[in-house]
């Protein structure tokens, strides 16, 4: 027994190490003084943070990235809320269907989401680009926001609406009255892990993105193939900080085992 | 005409297997009306119909002369309490008690001074600014409850309300239903499966099966005359067996044993039953109402002996007490007095 912990410990460590390197060297690296990414660095600076927000491509994606993203993921809760809902109330006809027909985008690669979109959106409707993108983004929110809504939905005790109607209350007015304020912490959990991803995300955007629209992480991949920098690093740093910082808002409202 | 009546209600999911056939209930007014039988009878089914979260096929359903068959829901004014009593976790018992009459428009005086006043009548003044999380089980059926009568409801429906409690509080619950009930003198429809609850507090009870009403009628009524087999067995009769009249009272099983018994009834031919309880076991013959039998099975139940009996009839259960209990192959005789035995 007292074997079996060891090599389980040694294990998880090992995984864990595995894991986090490649993380603790990007940090590492953004804080050197030489113009080239190095590890081990040479010195200790701060300049790149500052580079970053002198880098004209990364403050215009920035600024795509979260208009994209906020709007996408606000779209997507404005229809996956309700959808999630008709689901787990079992009004619905091959609801089984249905739901996978909603998440199915979590299946298919995002590299065929992509090029699919990129077919369909740009070139036979030919959309603008930030069009393209929003309605992208959208697609790769909503099966977050239906899964994470109704796995909040599932154990929701319905006949408080029942009883919200029998006291005189329309059936709309009792889901803005009696159901959204008690799903109101997994719609925003399904908020915050929707505009992660949809932040994250480069295989779709890589596709909808064009000449002078193109989303953050895409701009830092068009950057590293011409310089070799820490400002990308640096960069990252600073994603990688806002995104702890949202999965512990997540975590503190909900809690990260009810959406896994 | 009656305050409520359900006329022909038949309610189908498919076309084929009916839920409801065909059903007709109908309730005086300030009559506490319950629909008693196992689940899946339909009684909660009637309820729903009843309250409008489900429609039916066809059939209509009138309140006080006025047709509510098409009638949503939210426009019948019915107070519900439900199994779970399904309070707003989100609001606190005054908020609750209060939803009703807020959707009504009411202004805050008056919304205040009708919360008050029921929460009074439920006991629950010093818990308004709780949330349901903080309370007991019992404390949020009051809670429920008030939240559907504070909007003064032509018809109240209770689905399983005492369910969750636990059996003493089930006891007091009930009682103080009744005593709410009788006070405001409010019609009220009362769904349950447990027998003793629904007799005690009902001024009558509709046993349900298969989606039908087997039997309506007051609760001594059904205790003590039941009409049809299931509606027997359903209130603790036993012990079914073909009889044959001779003439008058006089009637006799395939065995030619003699039974006098009480009940009056024009059928030929019938299927007497009786209770456990209501058999004795004696240690002689006698020449009426009695049949010997050899003890099979014993079981203690605390205040008495059930034993399982092997007659000509078949088993016979008898719950007998005595000092001295019978053991396994004694030979017994079981009398069954007339006034005990029901044809059905």
């Amino acid at each position: 027994m007292r074997k079996k912990n060891i090599w389980l410990t040694l294990m998880a460590s090992i995984v864990f190490i595995f894991l986090i390197i490649p993380l603790f060297i990007v940090v590492v690296t953004a804080f050197g003084e030489s113009p080239s990414i190095q590890f081990p660095i040479k010195g200790f600076s701060l300049q790149w943070f500052g580079e970053v927000f002198k880098t004209k491509s990364f403050m215009r994606g920035m600024k795509t990235s979260l208009f994209i993203s906020i709007w996408a993921t606000v779209a997507s809760i404005i229809i996956g809320v309700p959808a999630a809902y008709a689901l787990a109330r079992g009004t619905v006809k091959r609801r089984a269907l249905l739901k996978n027909v909603f998440l199915s985008p979590t299946f298919v690669p995002g590299i065929v989401i992509g090029f699919a979109l990129f077919q369909f959106l740009t070139i036979k409707l030919q959309m603008k680009i930030i069009t393209s993108l929003f309605l992208g983004h959208f697609l790769i929110s909503l099966p977050y926001i239906i899964r994470v809504v109704g796995s909040s939905l599932e154990h929701f005790d319905f006949s408080i609406e029942e009883a919200a109607w029998t006291l005189g209350c329309t059936k709309t007015k009792s889901f803005v009255k009696v159901v959204l304020p008690n799903i109101s912490s997994g719609i925003f959990a399904s908020f915050m892990l929707a505009f992660i991803n949809s932040f994250n995300n480069i295989p779709v955007s890589m596709f909808l993105s064009g000449p002078g629209v193109q989303t953050l992480p895409i701009a830092l991949m068009n950057h590293i193939e011409y310089n070799y920098d820490p400002t990308v690093s640096a960069m990252s740093v600073m994603l990688m900080l806002c995104t702890i910082l949202l999965m512990w808002v997540i975590e503190k409202t909900l809690g990260l085992a009810t959406i896994a | 005409m009656g305050f409520v009546e359900l006329k022909n209600i038949d309610l189908s999911y498919d076309g084929s297997k009916y839920i409801l056939k065909d059903l007709n209930l109908t309730i005086e007014k300030g009559e506490l009306v319950s629909l008693l039988g196992p689940s899946g009878c339909g009684k909660t089914t009637t309820l729903r119909i009843i309250a409008g979260l489900i429609n039916p096929n066809s059939g209509s359903f009138i309140v006080d002369g006025e047709n509510l068959t098409n009638v949503p829901v939210h426009k019948r004014n019915f107070g519900m309490v439900f199994q779970s009593y399904a309070l707003f976790p989100h609001m606190t018992v005054f908020d609750n008690v209060a939803f009703g009459l807020k959707n009504r428009k009411m202004d805050k005086n008056t919304i205040k001074e009708k919360v008050g006043r029921i929460l009074e009548v439920t006991d629950l003044s010093q818990f308004a600014g709780r949330f349901p999380k903080q309370m007991s089980g019992g404390q949020r059926q009051r809670v429920a409850l008030a939240r559907a009568l504070v909007v003064e409801p032509k018809l109240l429906l209770l689905d399983e309300p005492l369910s969750n409690l636990d059996a003493k509080l089930r006891i007091s619950m009930r009682t103080e239903i009744k005593r709410i009930q009788q006070k405001l003198g409010i019609t009220t429809v009362f769904v349950t499966h447990d027998q003793e609850e629904c007799f005690s507090i009902s001024d009558k009870v509709a046993v349900m099966n298969n989606g039908d009403i087997e039997q309506y009628d007051t609760p001594e009524n059904i205790y003590k005359y039941p009409s049809t087999e299931f509606v027997a067995r359903f209130i603790g009769f036993d012990n079914f067996f073909n009889v044959e009249k001779a003439n008058y009272h006089n009637y006799k099983d395939i065995f030619g044993h003699q039974f006098v018994i009480d009940y009056e009834d024009s059928r030929t031919q019938a299927v007497a039953t009786i209770r456990p309880d209501d058999i004795q076991v004696v240690p002689e013959d006698s020449n009426m109402n009695s049949i010997k039998g050899i003890v099979d099975v014993r079981t203690f139940l605390g205040d008495s002996y059930q034993y399982e009996i092997k007659t000509e009839l078949g088993k016979i259960n008898v719950n007998h007490k005595s000092e001295k209990p019978y053991q396994q192959g004694d030979a017994v005789y079981l009398l069954m007095p007339s006034n005990k035995i029901i044809l059905v």
